[in-house]
Parts: structure tokens; sequence; C-alpha cells
């Protein structure tokens, strides 16, 4: 059974980690796992991806038509990211909208049309109340309440035990317990998320 | 370390695992200058940091080969990494060291950027290898890429030449589970040995190596006929040729594809000419995916006239497939069927976002970044002046996009400083500025501010140090005071540097300080020759900023949009009719404090 997932967002928001954590935990269970990740200029700010595909993969890319679950940490790269998930694939999209800069300032796309846009097109969707998880977690661990709605939904082939472990594995115990909180806020929110 | 991991499985990106293979290979000294995508095998290398493993990041890419071709000669396994442009840099010593050759392996790993991603040009390192007269193994995969290095080492020592190893940025960048193995036994290495002038390149030596290289390249295809990085499977009239990880790519487009088809695998340079004869025998066609140039398919053709046979090849010079760019699965799966006569590979129901409008997202200078600072500075004080902004390779390349508008010329490593000069040669009446980073300052801009003060040059040098290697990851540099591993090493001053080659005029200033950056701009505008300005500010990736994000006072904003539309800065936009500032991204660098003629931005106070 082959699980290939999605990671996007703005270059800074955590794609990377988030994939290794996705990608240590799954080979923690013994998986085959192989992917690719986005570094070098996009990463100043730019439209960010990373692939996970978990259960032999020959290539590290996903292509279009092909993840079985997206995990958005941007609206409008969730949004960028539709023609990538498969027919019965599941997104789980944070409503945090960054503005591309643009001169007038204006702001580059309408976060409400965008959503409605997303919402229309995937059956399977879990939106994330943005400004809620940066309440109850800081900014930077965005990535990882993506990844406990993920979990929650069951949409990654591995349990909040593995990431767990994982996240221990690689961290110290101040920087484990603030990601870890991170993943139960996600957790959270995905649990009592019902579709509008 | 490596003996006690054997066995495990670890999900390596590909350039850990080429450093992991090239520590189990015994590599001893390691060197090279960053650039995407190569850099972190040199960092891994650092961090492993296993015992009487010397690793440096040198200058650059030239400086590093030329270590490393050091070690070699006496005797020691060497390694050297840079990206496909480096090689540029680097191929003056390579090109003579391969004549010369080496004693201990050396590998020189160079990363390809088919797309590019994050690079100036589509250079194919294999073509290099061609042309060099050097072994190239080009691995498809992190995992390939972990045993392959070591054969690139065996390579080395057998020919005694160097070797090149060629990934591209889906190796690079990608990641896999790797099963790590014992290291190989170690080698006995003799010390540095004179040997009547076998390492002093003359032309009467260079002639005799030359008939040695030609006749090493003929065994070296031979051999390579057999090589397990080059392999020959399936059967029928008709074929497919790949490498590195297009490869990967069509043996996905394989996994459902009824029709047999024979495929070929090519990892090296020189080609495996055997190998592919028996490829070509009974074949009507032969489609050929492959990335850059169409190297495999040249080969190909080449052989079949050679043979005589008559194969129909297709690839990139038939029109097939496409000439630039990088591959992806889903058109390599579409080739792949089509020239297969398989029905076309269709994804039902694909979700379209184009009706949803949704603006580009290119990179940006940081929020609270010092170049942008620096940038704003100098457009003020050049403000209905006749000027010209030379650019270099680095974070403030993107000071090119507006509304900062502020890198007119971009070329390679170290270029603007030059080109400034021969800018201002055209048209003396325009001031001309060139821009260039710390980093790049010592890795080739110092050649160039020479030329200056030799030449009696009329430009502006402006240094924009943010005291780090920015783009690539924040690696140190000579300027910075230590090295790869974290050990202090000398300071070397950009200041002192400019004032020992005999530029007058210097000026140092903080750049976000505007109003003296402003001023410091000024000045050396209504200046004469060659003259300085170092803008320093720490970037803002290392520094995490003052942490205190700035806010916006209604009462006092008048809603001229002015510091959104001049700074360009990714923390400031409009909110209905107010400057808003997104708190969760600003760094508290107040450059916008200073630009707004209201006094509604600020800390605390606004």
């Amino acid at each position: 059974m082959r699980t290939d997932c999605l990671i996007v967002g703005v270059g800074g928001q955590g794609t990377i980690l988030a994939s290794r954590i996705v990608g240590n935990a799954a080979l923690s269970l013994g998986l085959d796992v192989r992917g690719s990740e986005t570094i070098g200029m996009a990463q100043r700010g730019g439209s960010v991806a990373s692939h996970i595909r978990v259960g032999g993969a020959s290539s590290p890319l996903i292509s279009p038509g092909g993840a079985d679950v997206i995990l958005a940490f941007e609206l409008c790269e969730g949004a960028r990211a539709l023609p990538y998930l498969a027919r019965d694939g599941v997104m789980i999209v944070c409503d945090r909208v960054i503005q591309p800069y643009s001169s007038a300032g204006t702001g580059g796309y309408d976060a409400a049309a965008v959503m409605e846009g997303v919402a229309s097109a995937v059956s399977r969707l879990c939106v994330l109340d943005g400004s809620y998880i940066i309440e109850h977690c800081r900014v930077k661990c965005l990535n990882m309440a993506v990844i406990g709605a993920a979990v929650a939904l069951g949409a990654l082939p591995c349990s909040m035990g593995d990431i767990e472990r994982t996240i221990d594995a690689r961290f110290d115990s101040r920087r484990s317990d603030m990601n870890k909180n991170a993943l139960r806020v996600g957790a959270e929110l995905a649990k009592s998320y019902k579709k509008q | 370390m490596e003996e006690k991991r054997a066995g495990e499985k670890r999900l390596l990106m590909g350039n850990e695992a080429i450093a992991l293979g090239a520590i189990r290979a015994g590599v001893s000294v390691a060197t090279g200058y960053p650039g995407t995508p190569s850099s972190e095998v040199l960092e891994t290398i650092a961090k492993e940091r296993p015992e009487g493993v010397y690793v440096e990041w040198s200058v650059n890419e030239k400086s590093a080969l030329e270590v490393a071709a050091g070690a070699a000669i006496a005797g020691e396994r060497a390694l050297v990494t840079m990206k496909q442009v480096g090689l540029n840099v680097a191929s003056d010593p390579l090109m003579s060291l391969n004549y010369v050759g080496v004693k201990g392996g050396m590998v020189v790993m160079v990363a390809d950027d088919p797309g590019p991603i994050s690079s100036q040009t589509e250079q194919d390192t294999r073509s290099f290898g061609q042309y060099a007269k050097i072994a190239v193994f080009d691995p498809s995969s992190p995992e390939e890429a972990y045993t392959m290095i070591a054969d690139a080492y065996d390579c080395s020592e057998r020919t005694g030449r160097p070797a090149l190893f060629r990934p591209t940025t889906r190796v690079c960048h990608s990641y896999s589970s790797v099963e790590i193995q014992k290291p190989l036994p170690r080698r006995h290495s003799e010390s540095f040995r004179k040997d009547g002038g076998r390492w002093v390149i003359f032309p009467r030596l260079a002639y005799a190596n030359h008939i040695k290289i030609e006749e090493n390249l003929v065994r070296l295809s031979d051999e390579f006929s057999s090589y397990s990085g080059n392999r020959l499977t399936g059967g029928g009239r008709l074929g497919v040729a790949s490498g590195g990880v297009s490869w990967s790519y069509v043996m996905e487009a394989a996994s459902d594809i009824a029709t047999d088809f024979r495929n070929l695998k090519v990892a090296t340079v020189p080609f495996p000419r055997q190998l592919a004869a028996k490829f070509l025998d009974g074949l009507d066609s032969v489609l050929v995916v492959e990335e850059l140039d169409p190297f495999i398919e040249r080969e190909l053709i080449y052989l079949c006239g050679r043979l005589g046979v008559k194969v129909d090849i297709r690839g990139k010079l038939s029109g097939d497939m496409p000439p630039a760019g990088e591959n992806t699965p889903a058109e390599v799966r579409r080739a792949v069927r089509s020239f297969l006569g398989e029905e076309e590979y269709a994804v039902r129901d694909l979700r379209d976002a184009s009706a949803l409008n949704l603006p580009p997202r290119p990179p940006v200078l940081c929020a609270g970044c010092p170049h942008r600072a620096s940038f704003y500075a100098v457009k003020e004080a050049s403000r209905g002046r006749k000027a010209v902004f030379s650019g270099d390779i680095g974070c403030y390349t993107l000071g090119n996009a507006s509304p900062l508008d502020m890198v007119d010329t971009c070329l390679c490593m170290g270029a603007g400083v030059a080109m400034a000069q021969g800018l201002n040669r055209a048209e003396p009446d325009a001031v001309n500025f060139a821009f260039i980073g710390d980093s790049t300052f010592f890795h080739t801009g110092i050649p160039g501010v020479v030329n200056a003060v030799y030449n009696n040059a009329d430009i502006i040098v402006a240094v924009l140090d943010n005291s780090t290697t920015a783009m690539t990851g924040g690696q140190p540099h000579p300027g910075i005071g230590r090295t790869i591993t974290g050990e202090p090493a000398r300071k070397l001053s950009i200041y002192d540097v400019l004032a020992s080659v005999g530029v007058g005029d210097i000026q140092r200033v903080n750049a976000f300080d505007l109003f003296a950056a402003k001023n410091a701009a000024a000045r050396a505008i209504e200046g004469k020759g060659v003259r300085a300005i170092i803008f320093e500010g720490e970037c803002i990736a290392l520094s995490g900023g003052n942490k205190t994000a700035m806010s916006v006072d209604d009462s006092k904003c008048v809603g001229c949009g002015v510091c959104v539309r001049e700074l360009g800065c990714p923390a400031l936009s409009m909110e209905g009719k107010k400057a808003s500032v997104d708190g969760a991204s600003c760094t508290g660098c107040e450059v916008c404090v200073s630009l707004c003629k209201f006094g509604a931005l600020g800390g605390d106070a606004a």
C-alpha cells in the first residue's frame, strides 16, 4: 500500500522539517520512503513543495493526480497544488494567508474566493484555523500542527506515537515539547472540524 | 561510528548519502565551495567529523580543487564538492590535473541543476567530462550515490586520474531509505614522493600523458560495459535508454506498461559502447530520456554509424524530447507510453486551479534583510542620476525585483565588479555601482577590485556584508573568523583587503541606518576613481532580528502606501486604506520606521 503525500507552503514555513518528520516516522515502521524537497532560492519566501512517497515508489516526485494527501501550510499554496491531488485524496489546508508581495500592497489574491474554490474542488477537505494555531503554539510550529491534524484524520501511514517518537529523537526536550504541543493543537482542530 | 551503524536503514538526503559514501570509501581530505544543490555534502562530512578526515570550505572552487589535488598526489583520497558553474571556476586546475594524474583517489563532485532551479546555466558535467577526458559517474538515486562514489574512487585510483561524480538536483535534494554499509578496508597511503618531475606539467609530459589518457578512455568504455551502474534489461524491438533520475521516471512509467521493451540505464562517461551495442542489436527504434545535453542520444547515433546498423534514435535531437529544462515523471510517462504505442495515460478529473487566478510567488529578500536597506539607500541617493547597478551571485540578486529594481546585471561569481568597469568605459558619464556580497567578494571579487585600481577605473564597489554565505544556507567564509567545523580562524577584514589593494576612499556603514547609508552613498557618488562602501548588517536568517515587531498607528497612517510600495518588504501590506505589518514575520529592522514621514510606524509606541 503506497501513500503519496505532498507538503506545500511558503519558503520558511518548515516544509522540509515536516517532510523529514513524516518520512522518518514511516521509516521507523520499516516502510520504504522516498521523496524530494525544495532547497535553494525558493526558500526565500517562494512557493515550496516536499514530496513524500511511502511504500515503494521508483521516483522521488509525485505526479499530478497522484497525491493521496496534501498538507498545505498556506491557502494559496494549497490551491496551487490542487492538480496534484488524487481523485479521492485528502487535503488539509491551513487558512493562514501569506500574500505574495505586490507593489499595490493590496494583496495578490482574494482569500475568500480561493477558499471557496478549494472547498468546491475537494470533498475530503479539512481547513485548519491558522489564527487559532498561532495563538496556541508558535508560528514556527504551524507545520507540526498540520501534521497533527493529518495523523488525527488517519491520512498518514503512521500514528501520533510514531510522530512523537520521531520528534523526541530529533529535538531537545524543550523544542520537542513545543512541537508535540503543536501536534495536539492540530489534532484537536481536525477532530472538531466540520466541513461547511 | 559507521561500523556500529552498518545494516541500519537511514533516511538520507542524496547529498548526505554522498558524504557518508565518501567517508565509507576512506576520504581523508574534503574541500569545496557552497553552491546549490551541492552544499550539504561537505556540511555532512563536517558534522560527522570522522577521525582523520580534514574538511574545509575553501575560498572558491579553484582553490578547493587545488587543495584536494595536493592531497591526492600525496596518496590521500580526496573529495571536492561544487555546483556545475563552480566547475567553470575550477576547470583550469582540473584539465591539467587529468594530464598530471593523481596517486590517491580524487573525486570531483559536481552537482548539475536541470531546470535550472537555482543556477545560471543548464550545463552538463557529462559533456564536461567528455571534453576534459575524465570519467563521470552519474547516480540515479541517493542509495545508488551512496555506493557509487566508492566506485568513483576505485576508478580514480585504478586509472591514476581524477573522476567526476555528478548527481543532479533531484538526486542531491531527494531522499530515500539507505542501508548503511561497513566501511571499506582502509588503504595504505604513502607520503608524497617527488618522483623526478612526475607532478610537473611540461609540454613533453602532456603529450606522453595525452596518449595514456586516450588509451585509458577506450579501456574504461570496455570496463564500464560490465559495470553494475550500467544495466540492460527487458526485450523486444523497441528500446528506451536513460540515465540519472530520468531512469527512475522510466521505471515508474514501466510499472504499468504491458509492452516488453529493452531498458538501458547509462551511468558513466565514457559511454559503455559494448553494452550499448548489445542494446541496439535487433532494435527498430530507441527513445532516449535524459536531462541537459543529449549525451546518450549522440553516443547511440554515433554507435549506429560505427556498427553500420539502422536504428531510429529519438530524443532531444529529433525533437521528441524537450531540449531544455528538467524532466518530470508525468512527461516521461507520456513520452514512453506514446513511443511504445501504449494508450495515452490520462489522469481523469485532474483538478484545475487556473480559474482561481493564483498570483505567482517568486522568492523575495526576507523581512529584515539588510540588503533591502542597502539597496534602498543607494536608490535614494542616486535618484536623478544616470546610474547603473551591477549585481552578483547571492541573495542580493533578488534586489533585481520590483520595487527595488537595483540589480541591472548579473553574470557569474565576482563578475559585477569588473563588468561595472566595462560599463563605465562605455558610458563614462554614468555612476557605476557594483554590489557584491561578502562571500562572493572573497571568492572572485578581489581580482576585479585590483583590476579597477590598476586601470584607474571610476566605480563604486558596494560590499553587502551580511557576515555569511546566505543563499546557500549560511556557510562561514574567510571574513567570519571560524571554519566549517567551528574552529576559530583568522578573520579577514574586507576593509583591510580593500585598503591594501589601493582603494583610497572606503566607508563603512550600518546597513539598517538608512540615514547614514544614504549619506555614504551620496558621498561616494560625488567622488571619483575607485571608492567603496561596506554595508554591514547581519543576515536576518542567522541573527533573527531584534524580535520586536513593528506596528502601524492607524491615527497617524495616511494610507500613502510609500512603505509598501518602496521597500517590497514581505511583512508590509495595505489593509484597506492603512498600512499593516504582519507581526509574525516582521523582525523589527525599523527601516520602514525611518521611511515613514508621518511617524505612523514604530515599535511599542505605535
